[in-house]
């Protein structure tokens, strides 16, 4: 992913394509996109990908994440015709320095973590914590939907976010 | 300033949120919050990696000969630049200041020195801000489902706490409350509903769809 919001690099997306873009189309039809529409959003989501790669920082996502995002944003956009209220950018986004590969390091074992504790959900609750991330279930369902730990990869990311924020600072 | 925030997005509404499932005037609340308080960011950024989990775990299908090609073979297509989310505006976080699409609020009159002025309103719910007096009260009201209100400007309170700047105040069906805005500053707030507002003081019921509450 670094490749290809770095170097612009073809065959990286290439790469990403293959990994990501059947796994896509099983998801935007699960997600309900008419079997006719799926292959549009799939091919809409991953050329945002590639537009939007500037955006993308290892630091505090994993590509899997980042990528859900634009996917779940596309499609409604697609559905509705109109833009979701989107939190403000941190500032320098941008001039972003060196990724910290500890950060990286460490984020993506508790992204690992969060497939494992996926993995072992029994039937039902996995299916509704399927269905909550495809946009199937309202707030007060979810409610009653758990089973995933979210605590530690928040307190990762929180770090990281501090890192940010402090790196902000010393460019004033 | 997210230290002094203590009153955070509940995890079902975020979840909501990053699918994409949460109502419209209730998106915008959690977006001004999160551009505000770093401890919500990474819990959205948490949701995220957990729908990017489900991603990866979702079964393939087969993709139509032809279409890696045509994604291939698009990529350097100039396309129409997407507008980045705005920037805070002073007391404003980015999202309001698209809400009102870099203006400044038009306030109309409630009655008690209260002002509010609609920023989204659809069958989805409604948006909007709320301008209330130092020291004076919200017309009492009750909700017919959820409502999300968040502090710009000064603070309030009501019978479940205090609320300062940054705070979001999530309440159901059943309150009935009566905020009470803090000595000194007015206050100002994001207010968003699933339902409309039934005032029961203040403004009688019958006014209701001219002032759009
Ligand atoms: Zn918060
Ligand atoms: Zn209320």
């Amino acid at each position: 992913m670094l490749a290809i919001r770095d170097n612009r690099d073809k065959r990286a997306f290439g790469l990403l394509f293959d990994h990501f873009a059947p796994r896509l189309k099983g998801f935007v039809i699960r997600a309900g996109a008419p079997a006719g529409q799926a292959e549009d959003i799939v091919q809409d989501v991953m050329l945002s990908v590639w537009r939007k790669a500037h955006l993308y920082d290892p630091e505090r996502a994993q590509v899997s994440s980042w990528i859900y995002q634009v996917a779940r944003n596309r499609q409604i956009d697609i559905i509705r015709k109109e833009g979701r209220p989107m939190p403000e950018a941190l500032k320098a986004e941008a001039e972003e320095t060196e990724p910290d590969a500890g950060q990286v390091l460490a984020l993506e074992q508790e992204t690992d973590v969060l497939r494992d504790a996926l993995d072992r959900l029994n039937p039902d609750q996995r299916d509704m914590i399927e269905k909550a991330y495809l946009g199937e279930l309202t707030h007060s369902d979810i409610a009653e939907a758990t089973g995933l730990p979210l605590g530690t990869i928040k307190s990762r990311i929180r770090l990281g976010l501090e890192r940010l924020r402090h790196e902000l600072k010393d460019l004033r | 300033m997210s230290e002094q925030i203590s009153h955070h997005i509940p995890d079902a509404i975020m979840a909501a949120y990053v699918a994409g499932n949460l109502p419209r005037p209730f998106a915008l609340v959690v977006a001004s919050h999160v551009s505000m308080c770093d401890e919500c960011r990474a819990n959205l950024l948490a949701h995220q990696a957990a729908g990017g989990a489900v991603l990866e775990g979702m079964a393939e299908e087969k993709l139509s000969g032809g279409m890696r090609d045509r994604v291939m073979g698009a990529l350097d297509d100039a396309i129409d630049v997407e507008p980045e989310p705005a920037s805070r505006q002073g007391i404003y976080p980015g999202p309001v200041v698209d809400a009102l699409s870099g203006k400044p609020p038009k306030w109309k009159k409630l009655g008690g020195g209260v002002r509010q002025c609609i920023l989204d309103m659809g069958n989805e719910g409604s948006a909007r801000l709320l301008y209330i007096p130092a020291g004076r009260p919200v017309p009492e009201h009750s909700h017919g489902g959820l409502e999300l209100t968040m502090v710009l400007q000064g603070g309030f309170s009501d019978s479940t706490g205090h609320f300062d700047v940054g705070d979001v105040e999530v309440a159901t069906d059943d309150l009935e409350h009566v905020p009470m805005a803090d000595e000194g500053e007015d206050c100002i707030c994001l207010a968003a509903t699933d339902a409309p507002l039934r005032f029961s003081a203040f403004v009688p019921r019958i006014l209701q769809p001219f002032f759009a509450i």
